[in-house]
């Protein structure tokens, strides 16, 4: 159990910098993600606080502890790799004890422990079968099943779901989060998938070029993404942007403008943007929905999935967006269909790609379309 | 096994390629298993046998009988033809193409045979001698534990060598990393013989004559083995190494306990190697092993062709002893080159 601190961590591979200065307090107890496109440095700085890699500079601590120059083994620390990366020439149990055995520790305790953690991941048939004879989702519960074992301060997954098939990523995903709720420990998750990042974290973080773009809890960032990156990762299917021009504002929010001069409203904060200023709306999928009234569209293609339906229309002006409602549509591709947005679902970026506050929330009410 | 071996691709009768590939097995089989079954044949029989000239594949001995009123023993013939054909004769002397041969039930009568008109009788002789002499009249196990126990302590040695510094090669990064191992791999160009001198040198300063670690210390470091682990070291996933530290694994015990047991196919070709290197190395022996109990297998052997006089029984039958261990290892260990190549925990 134990809070991790991370105080202006930099990676350097030669003279090429891939983490920049991150900073990021990591609460006891909390289920932290990380999340973030490849290559975006964030398996990189879950094996830095591993102890797999060394740290350029900044300063990593654990449990109030500084611990740049221990060893991995000596930070408490117990990891998950996305290969499973089991021994494959011990058994189950040898891989369990592994760990403990390095420890020296008694014969009986390693035996406790490891039929101990046997029993929380129903492991016991397979304890004396070898890796190799294991499907992936048993040789995932026997990597957890080391990590347990150990009994670390805290757990430090890499894409630990990755090799499984989408039915078992789901069960997955609710073992661990299980796991977590059971055991309590600090987690720390890598993951590209923001579905996963979504289900099961405390705190997301999302990453980007080795910084930090925003973190905070997956609601906060679905609601209130700090800039167009962040908008476009959270959230499935991606969120619409369209160009637009600001034509307008006062304490309710923004007029906008799109390049066909259709007015758009927009219940934001606008006291940091001139009229006549070029933004960018986002939309969420879900937040389109058909109104005669609204936003003229050709619709090129429909995803009937009988709960749920996909339209991805194109816009007179040639912007592409995809809707997402909730039962069935009688759309049909090439048809002329009209999409409207709620003022309190829009989100406007400047130009720098940053949001402007939302000033009301209309996922808020209870969590409805209208 | 029966059916493998006989199972052809026409249905009823054999198709083309069935000829074919029958035909150059069978061709591949007399090649490499010929000689040796002629060793191993030619080892049994008699030192008389051994000289016939032209040679018979089975041990067959000429047979001879005690005549009364000669000294030595007579070989036996079968006439074939001619004036006494039909009787079995033993010869007393041979004159030009002619043979002075008597019957062995009436010693009195001489009888002329052309040497074309008779043939010697033979027997199925196995003669175990050769191989019992080499025990009572050569010190067999002398030379056997000599060679065995530089076989073994140099292939551990071998094998431990050359997978730490393989393992090194493989798995940690450091500067001059590729400068080292291309080093190690250029050692491959130098010919022995070039070293041979240079190195005897070393050897007999430091007192190791005709001691087997003469043979074994300039033998341990092949750049053939730790060549052949770094590659296949390199297979093994670094997730692993890391989950082993991750697991509080000291950097020895990630190697004792992970990387060596998961190089276990190609430990096994080089145990293969180095065994076989070991076993049938001759020129290194022979110029720091000069005292007959030092010996080697291979130097005994050698020993046996002498400049005027060959002892080929002898010979034969410690050729075939020679090549009994070797035979062993080869197929005890052939199964762990082909067995765990698959195995991988790494999905």
């Amino acid at each position: 159990m134990a809070e991790v601190e991370l105080c202006g961590i930099v990676k350097d591979y030669g003279a090429v910098r891939v983490v920049h200065g991150v900073d990021l307090t990591i609460e006891d107890g909390t289920f932290c993600v990380f999340v973030g496109p490849s290559g975006c440095g964030k398996s990189t700085l879950l094996r830095m606080i591993a102890g797999l890699e060394e740290i350029s500079g900044g300063d990593l601590m654990i449990g109030g502890a500084r611990v740049n120059d221990q060893r991995a083994a000596e930070r408490g620390l117990a990891m998950v790799f996305q290969t499973y990366a089991l021994y494959p020439h011990m058994s189950v149990r040898q891989n369990l004890a592994f760990g403990l055995e390095n420890i020296r520790m008694h014969k009986a305790e390693i035996a406790a422990r490891v039929t101990e953690a046997a029993r929380m991941l129903q492991l016991e048939p397979y304890l004396d079968r070898r890796p190799r004879a294991l499907s992936g989702g048993q040789r995932q519960r026997v990597a957890i099943g080391r990590a347990v074992v150990r009994e670390p301060k805290v757990f430090l997954f890499d894409e630990p779901l990755s090799n499984l098939d989408a039915e078992l990523r789901v069960s997955m995903r609710g073992e661990i989060a299980g796991l977590h709720r059971r055991i309590g420990n600090t987690m720390i998750y890598v993951t590209h998938d923001q579905v996963e990042a979504m289900t099961m974290a405390d705190k997301i973080v999302v990453l980007r070029d080795g910084r930090i773009e925003q973190a905070g809890a997956p609601i906060e960032l679905y609601n209130r993404p700090v800039n167009t990156f962040v908008a476009g990762f959270i959230g499935s299917p991606r969120m619409n942007f369209m160009p637009c021009t600001v034509t307008g504002r006062d304490e309710t929010g923004i007029t906008l403008q799109d390049a066909q001069g259709r007015v758009l409203q927009a219940a934001v904060d606008g006291r940091t943007v001139a009229v006549g200023e070029e933004v960018e709306l986002g939309i969420r999928p879900e937040h389109l929905h058909p109104d005669p009234e609204g936003y003229p569209v050709t619709v090129e293609n429909v995803e009937q999935l009988g709960g749920e339906s996909y339209l991805y229309v194109r816009t007179e002006t040639g912007v592409a967006l995809t809707a997402h409602l909730t039962g069935q549509t009688t759309l049909t591709c090439g048809s002329n269909a009209h999409l409207a947005i709620r003022p309190d679902f829009a989100h406007v970026f400047r130009k720098d790609t940053t949001a402007l506050p939302r000033l009301r929330l209309g996922e808020l009410e209870n969590g409805t379309q209208p | 096994m029966l059916r493998f071996l006989t199972q052809r691709r026409g249905r009823d009768r054999l198709d083309m390629t069935d000829w074919i590939a029958f035909g150059f097995l069978g061709l591949g089989v007399f090649l490499m298993l010929g000689p040796v079954l002629w060793l191993v044949l030619s080892s049994f029989k008699t030192e008389a046998a051994l000289q016939e000239y032209p040679p018979k594949l089975l041990p067959l001995a000429p047979q001879f009988v005690e005549v009364e009123g000669f000294e030595t023993a007579l070989q036996r013939f079968q006439v074939v033809s001619g004036e006494h054909a039909g009787r079995e004769l033993a010869q007393v002397r041979r004159i030009g193409l002619n043979a002075q041969m008597i019957d062995p039930a009436n010693a009195g009568e001489r009888l002329n045979v052309h040497i074309n008109d008779r043939e010697p009788v033979r027997a199925v002789q196995v003669e175990t001698e050769n191989y019992t002499g080499l025990f009572t009249r050569f010190s067999f196990l002398r030379y056997f534990w000599n060679s065995t126990f530089i076989t073994v302590v140099a292939t551990v040695l071998t094998v431990l060598f050359n997978s730490m510094a393989a393992f090194a090669l493989a798995k940690y990064r450091f500067t001059g990393r590729t400068t080292v191992f291309l080093l190690i791999i250029a050692t491959l160009m130098i010919p022995p013989t070039v070293t041979l001198v240079p190195l005897f040198l070393v050897v007999s300063q430091m007192g190791l004559i005709n001691s087997p670690w003469a043979v074994i210390w300039p033998a341990i470091a092949t750049p053939t083995g730790v060549f052949l682990l770094r590659q296949y070291m390199l297979t093994i996933p670094d997730d692993l190494l890391d989950a082993a530290r991750m697991d509080n694994a000291s950097e020895w015990r990630v190697y004792w306990k992970i990387v060596l047991p998961l190089s276990a196919p190609a430990l096994a070709v080089l145990i293969i190697f180095s065994v076989m290197w070991r076993w049938n190395e001759f020129l290194w022996p022979l110029i720091v092993l000069n005292r007959s109990e030092a010996f080697t297998l291979q130097l005994a052997l050698n020993s046996f062709q002498g400049e005027l006089q060959t002892a080929w029984s002898s010979l034969l039958a410690m050729t075939v002893l020679t090549l009994l261990p070797i035979t062993l290892v080869f197929a005890f260990l052939q199964k762990f080159i082909t067995q765990g190549i698959a195995q991988s925990g790494v999905k």
